[in-house]
């Protein structure tokens, strides 16, 4: 059974269903709404289903479909998981149901289009993670740039307009230079299939270009300093689902580029390029954390927030060792779930008060007190507690990091303090001290959509933190071969740079 | 053997296209303006029918009337796209020139006679042929951008056009005179053998190259020659602003093509740097000027102006690739062009055409499926996946970077990133913004059907693009072979 094309173009079945669906507008919404939240349900079951059927001593790619697509070029359709996409697919299918139950209230106008939108994006968002050719592979990447650039402008805040066109333009910037390095190994590769392309060795030279190339699109999307500012506009203007998804995973579409493309494929300039991946991610972690810690509207102070972990996250990857690698796609997958639960926090008071500002609140715990729990078990969790996952993430990179630059981890370690500043300020300033304003008092608290919505993310983050085991022994297997292959190939161009490590 | 009788054959559909013509033209005579819709439809069968006669000509290169007229697999896929281009400009303009009280029956047989043209200069195989269909072409084309003769705005497009487009032929007709003075012969096939051996070209015809290739850049449209596409598109009436922006840039292109890689295939260093710099300036400008636009039209011309920029990378490669790159391009440009200009026909507030951008506003809600049909199209022009039009840079851009023109790719993609922000910004319009008053509902069915046939072809291209792939390969291995 082809179960990845399976889960990448089931939701799109699921928007051909919404977009016949005729009628009186109620109904239509109630149905939208519905279609939409079934069939992402149904995705993630079936998406577990590549969970249970994954190998995990199996370093390659499993569950590979393959099929004709433009012979006469050498393109085809080729689908395949291995330890590092596998968690990723999961992860995009965990996130959307919670999606479309926190939009289900919150989004009135232009119901069908919105579920129309998410679940494009889910097939996209599936396929990018699945596709093992390199046409297949930018197609779904760039495509996601349609249905989240009509998402931040058709149901964003104030400045949309903006923020979706600071967005997509940023991102269609970085990509179409990609592109042109896709095209250069396609010339010399002779196909785009991404297997063979990774064994294929590039010359030292044109290594570097094509590592820039690649690394302008994946840096904007990651998004790592300095090419990070269209991350908290299009936060702050997107719907909270929007923001859940984009920081759940469509940042994650940088370090699997990372990790898929340039580590593998261009070991020598990715040698020759690691101590600026460094300085830029401990740039990131440092000035995004302090910057965070100015800020006065939540969404932008989580959002800075995400570009230090992402800091992290690259720092991890980098220092090619297990430790640092497992820990980065750790780290990743635990930001997805704990940044996307924070921006569903936002959200709840969001609806109800319709204003984003910390100033405006404080005090929640009295009123809120369920809400209270879940907020402050987040914010833990995005500081790294142990117990939470974003411990496991952190302390893996951080062991990576000190075995290859003893600097990078001490500066990056700095950022744990700070992240702990920001983050705890937040959490006193919005749901500590006394309840004085007049109309929080009125708020009620969450109801029994929201705990719902809350629930699996609550468990999830306590499975990752306490059982890390689940998700590192999936990965292990492929960050080894990843990291062979790299030493490998650099042993291959020449023994003295190795030696010199 | 030079007293003997040519064969017809391989010019079937020009011999059939002009026969037609003649008929439809009389039969307008004798019965009058009220046969415009009977005239029109037997124009679009004329069309359709040659496109058929072209298709049954099978492959091969065939050379007839004593060298002027060439028939290979190029020119079937250039004519077929010219012939489908041309047939649906004429069933879109239909609803339109009754509407506009210019329903009179010269108007689908100038188109056809321009079609003619066209598909003269694709098969053109010397510089006199050339010359020939270049003129039956422009000629109908003046008489049709005026058409509407008792509106300033045609009359002045029309001028315009007339005017410029007598320079340019002056300027290829200096050139073609240059050439043959000092190549002593017009034949495509004679200058390719001369140069054959790697004669090193004498500077007059260098100089003669150029001049044709500044002629012939002015009928693409590419810049510096650009100047009038603008103006024309925006003062001639809206169909025939749709017919001016595909199929004669389609055989415009073919030409020029033919014209570089067969008679002058050896001297591709001579004439890339030239192509290179009207490439790139096409692509910045077309992406720079449209952003300010404000008239759907005129911004429309931009984007052909950069989206012949784009088709010249393809030209720059010289090689097979990049040819193949250029018909991958312009057959999947004519399907979303004549798709938004479908769009651009149906801007009809209470029964009066509007042309403004922020006329579009809030679309999406007053309109939805014109809205994503438009945004089908300008996503595809932006070079998006999976729309259509991203295929056309990806092959284009694929020949530029196998002969190492990494500057002109890596400039081409950075202007198309400029192209997408006015492009996205007309979806903004369309669904970001609030609405106003809404448009009057299509119902013209064959407006309908182009609408949803283009749209369908530009979103699901990549389900199948082998056929139109393939066939591009082997059009564009038939120019090399010879």
């Amino acid at each position: 059974m082809p179960i990845l094309s399976i889960t990448t173009f089931l939701p799109l079945v699921g928007a051909l269903f919404i977009l016949i669906l005729r009628g009186n507008q109620e109904d239509v919404n109630r149905n939208a709404r519905n279609v939409a939240l079934w069939t992402t349900l149904i995705n993630f079951v079936l998406s577990l289903f590549i969970w249970f059927n994954f190998d995990p001593s199996n370093p390659g790619y499993q569950m590979v479909e393959k099929a004709e697509w433009i012979p006469a070029f050498k393109i085809s359709y080729h689908m395949g998981v291995d330890g590092i996409s596998m968690l990723f697919v999961i992860l995009s299918t965990f996130l959307m149901p919670l999606c479309i139950l926190a939009s289900w209230e919150s989004i009135e106008k232009r119901v069908k289009e919105y579920m129309v939108a998410f679940l494009v994006l889910e097939t996209l968002m599936v396929g990018m993670f699945c596709a093992l050719d390199f046409v297949l592979f930018y197609m779904f990447f760039e495509g996601v740039l349609i249905p989240m650039f009509l998402i931040i402008g058709v149901w964003g805040g104030a400045r949309r307009v903006y923020a979706a066109f600071k967005f997509f333009l940023y991102t269609l910037l970085g990509s179409v230079l990609m592109l042109l390095a896709i095209l250069a190994m396609w010339y010399v590769a002779g196909t785009t299939d991404i297997p063979t392309i990774t064994a294929t060795s590039f010359g030292r030279t044109m290594q570097l270009w094509l590592w820039l190339a690649f690394f302008a699109s994946f840096a904007v999307k990651v998004p790592m300093w300095p090419v990070h500012t269209w991350l908290p506009d299009a936060h702050v203007e997107a719907p909270t689902a929007g923001s859940v998804i984009l920081a759940g995973v469509l940042l994650k579409m940088g370090g699997y580029g990372f990790l898929r493309f340039n580590i593998p494929i261009l070991p020598e300039a990715t040698e020759f390029f690691t101590p600026l991946v460094y300085a830029l991610s401990v740039v990131a972690v440092i000035y995004t954390s302090l910057v965070a810690l100015a800020q006065e509207d939540m969404k932008k102070l989580i959002a800075y927030s995400s570009v230090a972990h992402m800091g992290f996250v690259t720092i991890g990857m980098f220092t090619l060792n297990t430790q640092g690698v497992e820990g980065s796609i750790f780290q990743m997958l635990s930001h997805g779930v704990v940044s996307g639960a924070l921006f569903l926090c936002v959200g709840v008071v969001y609806d109800r008060l319709h204003t984003r500002e910390i100033a405006r609140y404080g005090g929640l715990v009295h009123n809120m007190p369920k809400y209270a729990v879940v907020f402050a078990f987040m914010t833990m969790a995005s500081v790294g507690l142990p117990g939470t996952s974003g411990f496991v993430g952190e302390f893996l990179v951080l062991m990576g990091a000190f075995q290859d630059n003893t600097w990078v981890a001490t500066l990056a370690a700095t950022g744990l303090i700070l992240g702990a500043a920001y983050a705890l300020w937040l959490l006193r300033r919005i749901v500590f001290g006394r309840l004085a304003k007049p109309d929080l008092k009125g708020l009620f608290d969450m109801n029994a959509r929201e705990i719902a919505v809350f629930v699996p993310l609550v468990l999830v983050v306590l499975w990752m933190g306490i059982y890390p085991t689940s998700f590192l022994k999936i990965t292990s297997a492929s960050v080894g071969q990843l990291i062979q292959t790299y030493e490998t190939k650099l042993a291959a161009a020449g023994g003295v740079s190795v030696a010199a490590r | 053997m030079i007293a003997q009788f040519p064969d017809l054959w391989p010019a079937l559909p020009e011999i059939f296209m002009a026969v037609a013509g003649m008929a439809l033209l009389m039969l307008g005579v004798f019965r009058g303006d009220g046969t415009t819709r009977v005239v029109a439809y037997l124009a679009v069968g004329a069309m359709l029918f040659a496109a058929f006669l072209t298709m049954g000509y099978g492959s091969g290169r065939v050379v007839t009337f004593n060298g002027l007229f060439v028939m290979d697999a190029f020119g079937v896929f250039m004519k077929v796209l010219v012939l489908l281009a041309a047939a649906l400009a004429v069933i879109m303009s239909l609803g339109y020139i009754e509407r506009e009280e210019m329903a009179r029956f010269e108007f689908p047989v100038l188109m056809l006679f321009a079609t003619l043209g066209m598909l003269m200069m694709i098969s053109a195989n010397d510089l006199i042929s050339l010359y020939v269909g270049l003129e039956t072409q422009s000629l109908s084309l003046y008489v049709i951008a005026a058409f509407r003769r008792d509106s300033n705005r045609s009359t002045e497009a029309g001028l315009k056009y007339f005017v410029l487009g007598a320079l340019s032929s002056g300027l290829l007709l200096y050139g073609a005179s240059l050439v043959y003075g000092f190549a002593g012969t017009t034949s495509f096939d004679r200058i390719a053998s001369l140069f054959a051996g790697g004669t090193h070209p004498s500077i007059g015809v260098i100089i003669g190259l150029v001049f044709v290739a500044a002629g012939l850049a002015f009928k693409i449209s590419a810049v510096p020659f650009h100047m009038w596409t603008p103006d024309v598109y925006e003062g001639s009436p809206t169909p025939v602003t749709a017919f001016f922006a595909v199929a004669p840039k389609i055989a415009a292109i073919a030409l020029f093509t033919r014209l570089l890689i067969e008679p002058f295939g050896h001297l591709v260093h001579q004439w890339q740097q030239i192509i290179i710099a009207t490439s790139i300036l096409s692509m910045a400008l077309g992406a720079f000027a449209a952003i300010v636009q404000t008239n759907i039209k005129r911004l429309m011309a931009y984007s052909s102006i950069g989206n012949v920029g784009y088709a010249l990378v393809g030209l720059a490669a010289g090689t097979q690739e990049g040819v193949r790159g250029v018909l991958i391009y312009m057959a999947i440009y004519l399907f979303m062009n004549v798709g938004t200009f479908a769009v651009i026909l149906c801007m009809k507030q209470k029964g009066r055409m509007v042309e403004d951008i922020k006329d579009l506003s809030g679309l999406a809600r007053t309109n939805p499926m014109l809205a994503a049909a438009m945004a089908i199209f300008m996503f595809s022009m932006a070079g998006i996946p999976p729309m259509a039009g991203f295929f056309g840079k990806l092959y284009v851009f694929l020949a530029a970077v196998q002969v190492e023109l990494y500057t002109l790719a890596v400039i081409g993609v950075l202007t198309s990133v400029v192209g997408a922000y006015y492009y996205i910004r007309i979806i903004k319009v369309m669904y970001f913004d609030e609405p106003v008053a809404a448009f009057d509902k299509v119902t013209d069915d064959g407006m309908n059907a182009i609408l949803i046939g283009t749209s369908v072809f530009t979103l699901l291209f990549f389900v199948v693009p082998s056929p139109i792939l393939n066939y591009a390969a082997t059009a564009a291995a038939s120019l090399f072979a010879g």
